[in-house]
């Protein structure tokens, strides 16, 4: 850690800074002392060392064989199916999510009743439960003996319920605090002026909430996308028919076509990155908005 | 449900239907309005309940229909114990390491500028995003003993990575990463540097300013993403499925036999094994619940 090692000594110290380029407005953050140096570098080398170095090899491979041979693996005809299911359903789950979670958010925020608590902990359980527990959770209700009567073990509606369990937390939780620090006067303001609650929820207190809606929303589609555990025993991995992106590259690395794995999963890879630039972007609109 | 779902979603407010001719009165005003919070209110319970909250008691009552004896035999299966202690052990590692990394890079991100600052603040999230399947995939490029980019010399230096303990390690550290970060972040930015700079100015050294200044001030943020990386690297499972071989009694871990006790017909096996991980799971959220408002004020 860092800033556990000793103060720098006397003589490196100047060295240290020399060598930094200086960047404007010192103001709150300081510049790298000798200590939080080496604390830099540890760290980022153990991250490349993790996270980076893994994940261009998985590009690098991706590409081996040249953009013919990516393009061939990609654009092979059941991956390609994958890959629709894949982001087709993701993407109409977020659609649901943005509803369902700006509503939950409401409700979490503006009312109150006994039980509360215990939904709060209902919210929180698909981020913190095992994957493969999740599919296995989601089979006793809506599987072949499920009460309900309903089953989609083995159907398409398999996927589209799993992604719904798997991203539920997100945009609840990037939407609750923006809502909670909403000032009230500003509604009370435009009730009094005659606004109806819909006008005064759809003109005041939605403009404010976007950015946090469209965060949780990326995020809710990334986590679909990239979703695998709770499919294993719910979807059935049929071909054309229930097979995500990530059953996909799995198959194709247990079949030892390592480059085939790489270039379906350099896709979802880009997709990742894209949604971490746009939250990066949509969290700094968040905090400029204050 | 699905009627009653589309019905309510896009408004929730009063449905625009609602535009009389003259003003409503203010009672008539505060009854809708109530009618519209307990309708609400029930779309949003029902939805959880048919969710999360159904299925998961499910899960309980399948597991528990022959009292304990399911759960009982797991704890009798030495196989199924050694899975268990796998799982907790990697766990407890991941933990470790990321509350060292998390602490560090989340002081480095928010007290010092440094090039490349905004890149590695976007990249850190980079997990959290990141398929499971991809990650190990990247693992097994990386460090198999084979093919991979660094697994021959390690190999050769007689440390073997692939399909064994380290890479276990490896792949449930990997997506647990950032959640120390994401939790610690927020509050060093809250707590800004006044403290620590009076603490400086009489004379303090950067290891007292960090131990007695900066840590009790991140303390309860450390601990909710510990108890957050804790289940998230208990319940790994597609990482650690490419990963680690999955070979019974050596690196079989406990989610990893969920699957494998359901695909060999042994039902009441895989939902005793699934309901211990959801108690823990559920019991790591509840503390974190439970703690957090004490954290305000």
């Amino acid at each position: 850690m860092a800033v556990t090692a000793l103060p720098p000594p006397a003589a490196t110290e100047p060295e240290a800074r020399r060598r930094r380029p200086r960047r404007g407005g010192g103001g709150r953050e300081s510049q790298l002392t000798w200590a939080s140096g080496v604390g830099l570098g540890v760290s980022v080398m153990w991250f490349s060392l993790l996270v980076l170095i893994p994940l261009a090899a998985v590009v690098v491979t991706g590409s081996k064989e040249g953009w013919s041979g990516f393009w061939n693996a990609v654009t092979q005809e059941q991956t390609l199916a994958a890959i629709r299911l894949t982001v087709g359903t993701a993407f109409l789950v977020t659609i649901v999510n943005v509803f369902m979670g700006t509503l939950i958010a409401w409700v979490l925020v503006r009312d109150d009743f006994f039980g509360k608590r215990a939904l709060e902990v209902l919210i929180d359980v698909p981020f913190a439960l095992p994957t493969v527990v999740a599919g296995l959770v989601l089979l006793s209700l809506y599987g072949p003996q499920g009460p309900v009567g309903i089953n989609i073990a083995n159907k398409p509606s398999a996927v589209f319920v799993a992604y719904l369990f798997v991203t539920l937390p997100f945009v609840v939780r990037t939407v609750q605090p923006v809502l909670a620090e909403l000032d009230r006067e500003v509604e009370e303001a435009s009730r009094s002026l005659g606004a109806s609650s819909f006008t005064t929820f759809r003109r005041v207190v939605l403009p404010s909430l976007i950015p946090a809606i469209a965060a949780g929303a990326t995020l809710s589609f990334a986590r679909g996308v990239s979703e695998y555990g709770s499919l294993v025993l719910l979807s059935g991995n049929i071909p054309f028919q229930t097979e995500v992106t990530s059953v996909r590259i799995l198959s194709s690395i247990e079949n030892n076509n390592a480059v085939g794995a790489a270039a379906v999963a350099t896709i979802l890879l880009v997709i990742s990155l894209v949604v971490i630039v746009l939250v990066d972007i949509l969290q700094r609109r968040l905090v400029r908005r204050g | 449900m699905a009627d009653v779902l589309v019905d309510d979603r896009p408004t929730p407010a009063v449905p625009p239907r609602a535009a009389p001719p003259r003003r409503p009165s203010a009672r008539q005003l505060e009854r809708r309005s109530r009618v519209v919070r307990y309708a609400l209110r029930i779309v949003v319970v029902v939805y959880l309940i048919m969710l999360v909250g159904w299925p998961l008691s499910l899960v309980a009552q399948r597991a528990l229909g022959n009292g304990l004896d399911d759960i009982k035999e797991l704890f009798a299966d030495p196989q199924m114990m050694h899975a268990f202690k796998l799982t907790l052990f990697a766990a407890l590692i991941s933990v470790a390491i990321n509350t060292v990394f998390g602490i560090t890079i989340s002081i480095l991100l928010v007290r010092y500028e440094f090039p490349g600052k905004r890149l590695l603040n976007a990249f850190v999230d980079l997990p959290l995003a990141v398929s499971p399947i991809v990650v190990g995939l990247s693992l097994v490029l990386v460090y198999n003993s084979r093919s991979g980019w660094f697994g021959p010399a390690l190999e050769g230096a007689g440390f073997r990575v692939m399909y064994a303990f380290p890479a276990i390690v490896m792949a449930t550290t990997f997506v647990a990463l950032p959640l120390v970060i994401r939790e610690v972040v927020p509050v060093l930015q809250e707590v800004g540097t006044d403290q620590e700079q009076a603490a400086r100015s009489l004379g303090a050294n950067a290891f007292q300013r960090f131990r007695r200044i900066t840590l009790p001030s991140i303390k309860w943020a450390v601990i909710y993403g510990m108890v957050l990386t804790l289940a998230r690297s208990l319940g790994e499972f597609g990482a650690v499925k490419v990963v680690s071989g999955n070979v019974l009694g050596v690196t079989r871990t406990a989610t990893l036999a969920v699957e494998e006790k359901y695909l060999n017909f042994d039902k009441p096996g895989a939902y005793a094994t699934a309901f211990l991980l959801a108690l823990v799971s559920v019991a790591c959220i509840i503390v974190v619940s439970l703690l957090r408002p004490k954290d305000q004020g």
